[in-house]
């Protein structure tokens, strides 16, 4: 018997879960080879939509970005929940709030840097073209 | 079930029946506190404590990424006269770079189900299988990078390209030493078996390579494609 042979039989309510663990989802459409499959097809539509918004006139233009970066969000959230396995039982609590403090991070240092260079940017003093060809 | 009866349950005889473990509506009653996330219950298994210290690793790696990604989304318009993403970004390569990163996360999770029915033959074919297409990606990440290094958009020629190599070359980085680890387990495996520091070493590397395409989600949308559009 293993580590893993061994707690299968626990009663998984009653422990934390491993992130990533098979057997947290084996009972769910998320879980076992259904659960592979069905998130590898989801990540290939998501992934050729992204495509489509991107090369074609699909989508109005100043859109894009936004369809993108909603595309790219579910996409990361179909990897999370079909191959990462995460739900939101009590057993994954510490798990999902790791991750959402990990979100949190992300979003301050990415979100924070592009407000704060733009802005930066609005306040230069414009170039003259003298200084711009003394540029390096 | 009274209070005055459940302050004498102890933890092992109550675990016997099968409840909701946040017992709502029953406050914090000494008798009720079974419930996971709150530490209860004695030290979780070992498995279960390495693969979430590997989880907070892998955060902290997004977390460093993230660095990254705002330092290209600030620079990625500072071109210094160069070329621009439009210029340089061939759209096909990365379609071919996404399906073969992502069809190596699916084989990835087929191993780690191989490695649930202790198949030895299944788990080393579908490793040595994610292996091969990460290998794949990697030569296509490096034929890129010595193309454009060609043309004279190395990362010294403006912000952008130095901006653009740290943030993918890291990933590509990445890949690679997922590379190396994915063939020592493979190693591990074939000598040792299926013991349960091997288990614990593949799960982690299940968790790496699953994260190493959320990250990639995030570059070749934010970066190419973001890059390559008007």
């Amino acid at each position: 018997m293993t580590d893993i042979d061994s707690r299968i039989d626990e009663d998984l309510d009653r422990r934390d879960s491993a992130p990533g663990e098979e057997t947290i989802t084996e009972h769910e459409p998320a879980g076992g080879l259904t659960g592979y499959l069905l998130g590898f097809g989801l990540a290939i539509l998501l992934t050729i939509a992204s495509f489509l918004a991107a090369q074609t006139d699909l989508i109005y233009q100043p859109a894009v970005i936004s369809a993108l970066v909603v595309l790219a969000i579910a996409q990361m959230g179909v990897h999370l929940v079909f191959f990462l396995h995460l739900t939101t039982g009590s057993d994954n609590t510490n798990n999902v709030l790791a991750l959402a403090f990990g979100v949190l991070i992300v979003a301050l240092v990415v979100l924070g840097s592009i407000w704060i260079m733009g802005h930066l940017n609005q306040n230069m003093a414009p170039m003259s073209a003298h200084q711009a060809e003394m540029m390096p | 079930m009274s209070d005055a009866t459940g302050a004498f349950t102890s933890d092992i005889a109550a675990g016997g029946a099968t409840r909701d473990v946040y017992r709502p509506g029953h406050g914090h009653g000494s008798a009720h506190g079974w419930a996971t996330g709150h530490g209860q219950g004695g030290p979780a298994s070992k498995f279960v404590t390495v693969a979430y210290g590997f989880w907070i690793f892998l955060l902290s790696d997004i977390i460093m990424f993230s660095a990254f990604f705002a330092a290209y989304a600030v620079l990625a318009r500072a071109t210094a006269g160069g070329p621009t993403g439009r210029e340089l970004f061939d759209l096909t390569r990365v379609a071919v770079q996404t399906g073969l990163l992502l069809t190596s996360s699916f084989t990835g999770g087929l191993a780690t189900l191989a490695i649930h029915r202790r198949s030895m033959a299944g788990t080393q074919f579908w490793l040595l299988v994610t292996g091969l297409l990460g290998a794949a990606f990697l030569f296509l990440e490096v034929q890129e990078f010595a193309a454009m290094a060609a043309e004279q958009a190395g990362p010294s020629r403006s912000a952008f390209l130095s901006a653009f190599f740290a943030l993918v070359g890291c990933h590509g980085t990445h890949v690679s030493l997922g590379l190396l680890w994915l063939g020592t387990m493979m190693a591990q495996l074939w000598v040792k078996g299926f013991r349960p520091e091997i288990l614990r070493r593949l799960h982690c590397f299940g968790l790496f390579w699953h994260a190493l395409d959320i990250i990639w989600v995030a570059i070749f949308t934010l970066v190419y494609l973001l890059g390559a559009s008007p």
